[in-house]
C-alpha cells in the first residue's frame, strides 16, 4: 500500500442530484476514515444518503463537492476511465441481486473482472478456479446462476469480488435476496474474508446484519448521526451452524 | 480485452437470441446475396463483350466501297465498287500504324458436301486478312501463299458450317461444293461466337480471294479487281483516329477525289467506337444492378442498428455491471461494435455463399452469363463489415455512454 494512513477518507464529501429543475441534497458533507482491515456496517432509513456514500466510495459516481482518498490516492478527482481502473483493480462488488451474467458458466462470471485489465486466457482461468475453490463452490465452475442457489450466487459473486485482489469489499445489501440461513452463512463468509485481513464496507438497513460489523455508522438526512464500535461481533459461523443444527432436531 | 475474447463475447450474445440474430442476419444475408447476383449477372455480360471486342480486334478499322447513286436512288455502302486490292497493299505499304491490311471479297452461296447442304457467307482472303480479324486455325492448314495467288481449290470452314456439313465427323481432306465449284477442306477456323448483333461469326467459309474471284464469283469483278472490303488492323499502341484520317487521305489521293466538293467513294468503319460504347453500357448496368441490390444491405443495415438498440436497452444491467467491475467505455463500445459487425459478418459470408448459389442456379436455369470475381465477393464482404461497423456505431457508443450507477440501478 503506497501510504500508511487510513484506507478510506473523506473529507466534506456532498453530493447534490438535479431532479426535473430541483436540487436534492443526497449527501450534506461526510466525513469518515476507515483503517486497512476494519469490518464497517453503514446503516441507515431509505433517503438516508448510505447508498449515495456508497456508490462514492465504490467510484460509481464522482462527488459534487468534497474529497476522497482511497489508500492516499485522490481518486475524486480521477474520471472516466481512471474511475474504472480504479474500480477494476482496488473494490470489489457485493450486490444485493448478485448482478451475475446469465447463461455464463460460475468461473466465467469469476473471470469478468479479469477480462478488463488485459490478463492472459489461462491465468484468467485458473485465478478464477482458485476463487471458486475459496468460496467453497470448487466443484460448480461450469454451472449458470441459474442452476445455482441464491447463496451460491451470492458466493460466485464475492469469489468475482475477490478476483482481482482489491483493496477492498464494497458489499451493498449482501443479504438482502437471501434467506435467514443463508444469511448468515454470507456474513460468515465475509466475516472470514475480514479475519484474513480484507477491508469491508457493508451497507444494510437491518440491525440483526450490522452486528455482524466491528463498526456501524449511521446516516440520517445525509449526514452521518453515529459512528461506534460493536464490542462483541455475532459471529455468522456460529449462528449458522446452530440454525442448521435446530433444523435437523 | 483483445479483440479474441471480444469475439466469444459477441458469439456468446448472439447464441443468447438466435431466432432474433437469424432474423437480423436475414437482412445482410438477402442484402449481400443480391449484390452478388447482380455483380455476376452483370459481370457475365460484360465479359461476353470483352469476349467479342476480343474475336473482332478492338483495333480493327473495314473499309467498305462508297455508295452508287442510281437514278436519285442511292445504293448504300458497298455497292459501288471502287475497292481495290492495290489500295489494300498501297494501305499496308504506306501507312505506318497499320499491321496488317488485307482485302476480301464476300459472297453468299449454296454448298454442299455429300448429303447435307447449307448455305453460308464465303470470303475470298488473303493470308493478312488472318492477322487482321483474328482468325485461328483450330485444326488443318491454312492456305498456301501458292493458293492465294493462284486460285487453289481448298477452302476453311468455320466451326457452324462444319458441323452443319459434317456434324461430328472429320471435316478435313473432303470436298465442298461452294456454288457447285468443288473444293477440298484444309482446315477448320477456331470459334469465335456471336457477334455484338447477334450474328453467328462461325457461319462463314473462307478460300483465296483468286479462287474466290475466278471460280466462284465470275464475271467482270476478275478485270477491275475490286474488293468488297479491305480489313485494317492497326498496331497495338496506335492511335486509331490517326490511322483512320490517314488511311482515308491515301484513298482520296489514290482514287484522284478533289480536295473540295467530291465526297468519299468509301466508308471507314471503326469498331472500337461501337464496342467501347457496348462495354461502357454494360459496365454501367451492371454498377446499376449493384446500387439497386444495395439498397437491400442498407436496409439490412438498418435492422442491425434496430436489434443492437434492443440489446443494448435490454442489457443495460449488464453494462452497469460491466462498468462496476472496471470496463471501461471503450471496452463496452467494442463489445458491442463487435457484436454488430460479427452479426453483419456472419450475414455476409453465409450471403456470398447463397449469391453464388443463385450465380449458378441462374447461369443453369437462365442460361445467362454469369461471371464472379474474387475481388467482388471480397468486397461485398467488406461492405457488409462496413454497414455493421456504420450501423453498429450508434448503439454501441450509447451504451459506452451509460452512467454505471444508473445501468445498474435500470429495471
Amino acid at each position: 500500500m503506497p501510504t500508511t494512513g487510513p484506507l478510506i477518507v473523506t473529507r466534506d464529501l456532498a453530493k447534490v442530484y438535479q431532479l426535473d429543475g430541483y436540487q436534492v441534497q443526497a449527501l450534506r458533507g461526510v466525513s469518515i476514515a476507515i483503517d486497512a482491515g476494519e469490518f464497517v456496517a453503514v446503516m441507515g432509513p431509505s433517503g438516508s444518503g448510505k447508498s449515495t456514500f456508497m456508490n462514492l466510495l465504490g467510484c460509481l459516481d464522482s462527488p459534487s463537492a468534497g474529497e476522497y482518498f482511497l489508500a492516499g490516492e485522490p481518486v475524486s478527482r480521477l474520471t472516466g476511465d481512471a474511475l474504472a481502473a480504479t474500480r477494476n483493480r482496488r473494490i470489489g462488488f457485493v450486490f444485493q441481486n448478485f448482478n451475475l451474467l446469465p447463461r455464463t458458466s460460475a468461473r466465467e462470471n469469476i473471470e469478468l473482472p479479469l477480462l478488463y485489465c488485459g490478463i492472459a486466457a489461462a491465468e484468467r482461468r485458473q485465478r478464477a478456479l482458485q476463487r471458486l475453490a475459496d468460496v467453497g463452490l470448487a466443484d460448480r465452475a461450469d454451472h449458470h446462476p441459474a442452476q445455482l442457489s441464491g447463496g451460491q450466487q451470492q458466493r460466485v459473486a464475492i469469489a468475482r469480488a475477490l478476483v482481482n485482489d482489491p483493496l477492498l469489499i464494497l458489499a451493498d445489501e449482501p443479504t438482502g435476496a437471501l434467506d435467514t440461513h443463508t444469511s448468515c452463512e454470507v456474513m460468515a463468509l465475509l466475516q472470514q474474508l475480514n479475519r484474513n485481513g480484507m477491508t469491508v464496507v457493508l451497507v444494510t438497513h437491518e440491525h440483526d446484519i450490522a452486528r455482524f460489523a466491528r463498526r456501524i455508522v449511521s446516516f440520517r438526512d445525509g449526514r452521518v448521526v453515529e459512528d461506534h464500535r460493536v464490542e462483541h461481533p455475532s459471529d455468522a459461523a456460529a449462528m449458522a451452524a446452530q440454525m442448521q443444527d435446530e433444523a435437523a432436531a | 480485452m483483445n479483440i479474441t475474447s471480444s469475439i466469444r463475447i459477441a458469439l456468446r450474445a448472439l447464441r443468447v437470441n438466435k431466432l432474433r440474430s437469424s432474423l437480423t442476419m436475414l437482412g445482410i444475408i438477402i442484402g449481400v446475396a443480391a449484390v452478388i447476383v447482380m455483380i455476376s449477372i452483370g459481370g457475365g455480360a460484360q465479359a461476353r463483350v470483352e469476349e467479342q471486342i476480343k474475336s473482332l480486334g478492338s483495333n480493327l478499322i473495314i473499309v467498305l466501297p462508297g455508295s452508287v447513286t442510281s437514278g436519285g436512288v442511292r445504293m448504300g455502302a458497298g455497292s459501288r465498287s471502287s475497292l481495290t486490292e492495290d489500295d489494300a497493299h498501297a494501305i499496308q505499304r504506306e501507312i505506318a500504324e497499320v499491321q496488317a491490311a488485307a482485302p476480301a471479297l464476300r459472297g453468299t452461296g449454296h454448298v454442299v458436301a455429300g448429303n447435307n447442304n447449307w448455305s453460308t457467307v464465303f470470303y475470298g482472303v488473303n493470308l493478312e486478312y488472318f492477322e487482321a480479324r483474328n482468325w485461328v486455325i483450330a485444326s488443318g492448314r491454312g492456305f498456301e501463299p501458292a493458293e492465294i495467288t493462284g486460285s487453289g481449290k481448298v477452302l476453311l470452314l468455320g466451326e457452324t458450317v462444319a458441323r452443319n456439313l459434317f456434324g461430328d465427323s472429320d471435316a478435313i481432306g473432303q470436298t465442298v461444293r461452294v456454288r457447285k465449284v468443288p473444293m477440298q477442306v484444309v482446315g477448320v477456323l477456331e470459334r469465335k461466337g456471336q457477334s455484338l448483333q447477334g450474328q453467328d461469326q462461325d457461319d462463314v467459309i473462307l478460300m483465296p480471294i483468286s479462287t474466290a474471284r475466278n471460280r466462284v464469283l465470275g464475271g467482270n469483278l476478275a478485270k477491275v479487281r475490286s474488293v468488297g472490303s479491305i480489313s485494317i488492323k492497326v498496331r497495338e499502341g496506335a492511335n486509331l483516329t490517326e490511322a483512320e484520317s490517314e488511311i482515308r487521305s491515301l484513298l482520296r489521293q489514290r482514287h484522284r477525289l478533289q480536295q473540295r466538293g467530291q465526297d468519299d467513294d468509301f466508308t471507314l468503319r471503326n469498331l472500337a467506337e461501337v464496342l467501347s460504347a457496348q462495354e461502357e453500357s454494360s459496365r454501367i448496368m451492371t454498377l446499376l444492378l449493384a446500387a439497386v441490390a444495395s439498397v437491400s444491405l442498407l436496409v439490412g443495415g438498418i435492422g442491425i442498428m434496430n436489434i443492437m438498440l434492443v440489446s443494448v436497452t435490454e442489457r443495460t444491467r449488464e453494462i452497469g455491471l460491466r462498468m462496476a467491475v472496471g470496463a471501461r467505455g471503450h471496452d463496452i463500445l467494442t463489445q458491442f461494435l463487435v457484436e454488430a459487425i460479427t452479426l453483419a459478418v456472419i450475414g455476409g459470408l453465409l450471403g456470398v455463399v447463397l449469391g453464388m448459389g443463385g450465380s449458378y442456379a441462374i447461369s443453369e436455369l437462365a442460361g445467362w452469363r454469369v461471371q464472379l470475381r474474387p475481388e467482388s465477393i471480397a468486397i461485398a464482404v467488406g461492405f457488409a463489415a462496413g454497414i455493421g461497423i456504420f450501423f453498429g456505431f450508434y448503439p454501441a457508443r450509447k451504451a459506452s455512454r451509460l452512467l454505471p450507477i444508473e445501468a445498474l440501478r435500470y429495471e
